[in-house]
């Protein structure tokens, strides 16, 4: 999309995962230094009140910042964020979205703004964000 | 309960350098496959100077140098068991790549209770600078307390 400038209602962040695992799970928590273990240790969840391991948020979001930079630099993103509505199951397949919203003047360039979503295969939405992009 | 006197409370600043290895542990991880963070040509390609950090990775570096692991939560009294993250922002004010040296600021900027005291929500506000004192990002986080109820 570095050729041409996007419109409003463009759809240009779209990325499926694959499901995800325990041991996705217990290699993000190395991987990130989020050592909690609700996210990998059954036992703790439980005690915890829930009924399995479920994934960090983080990880959730960071499939969803790796749709965006398949679609748009690195360079280019001035804000990321984004708010967990959903717990992420074990065995969830994750579909990462971004449509153009507004497109706007900023800080002394053109930007747009993309309203972001992960879903799971049964369309409950995990994520819903944002991320600001100078064009 | 944490109540508004966390407001402004200030946790251990953390340091930490953006690892090569670490960074690729983190990118097979997610199955990251793009070259810009993993060809150090491709990087200074798109206009780095080295190769970039993904949107997220601000969130793992504090994490992953913190001399006390979840500090903010010890210092308030809240139990990780009952912690859930509500939302997480991130602006990026200049780049971050491979061999920076980051310090993270930790700082409460808010406290709001929900659902008549049930769940508090702590927002964290972590401005982070680099090496060279250039303040590459600011990053919040909100935490979700469930609260015990009273028995």
């Amino acid at each position: 999309m570095s050729a041409g400038i996007p419109a409003v209602g463009d759809r240009i962040v779209h990325k499926e995962f694959p499901p995800i695992t325990r041991h996705r799970l217990a290699l993000y928590c190395g991987a990130s230094g989020d050592h909690n273990p609700i996210h990998v240790d059954i036992d703790f969840a439980k005690q915890a009140g829930f009924p399995d391991v479920f994934a960090h948020g983080m990880l959730v979001m960071g499939y969803l910042g790796q749709a965006l930079t398949d679609a748009v630099g690195p360079s280019r993103i001035r804000s990321f964020s984004t708010r967990f509505a959903a717990i992420t199951q074990l065995g969830a397949q994750l579909t990462c979205e971004g449509t153009v919203t507004e497109l706007i003047e900023q800080g002394g360039e053109k930007r747009a703004k993309l309203a972001l979503t992960t879903k799971d295969q049964n369309g409950e939405i995990k994520l819903a964000g944002e991320a600001i992009i100078a064009l | 309960m944490v109540d508004q006197s966390a407001v402004g409370r200030e946790f251990t600043p953390v340091t930490a350098r953006v690892e090569p290895g670490r960074l690729r542990f983190f990118l097979d991880t997610l199955g990251e496959s793009n070259r810009v963070y993993r060809d150090e040509a491709a990087a200074q390609a798109a206009g780095f100077a080295a190769a970039p950090v993904p949107p997220t990775y601000l969130f793992c570096l504090e994490m992953m140098d913190a001399t006390v692991p979840f500090e903010f939560l010890t210092a308030l009294g809240i139990d990780l068991a009952r912690v859930l993250h509500g939302e997480q922002r991130f602006d990026y004010h200049a780049p971050v790549v491979v061999g920076d040296v980051l310090t993270f600021r930790p700082r409460v900027s808010g406290v709001t209770d929900k659902k008549g005291g049930a769940m508090t929500l702590i927002v964290v506000d972590t401005p982070v600078t680099n090496q060279n004192g250039v303040h590459v990002a600011d990053v919040s986080r909100t935490i979700v307390v469930r609260n015990a109820r009273p028995s």
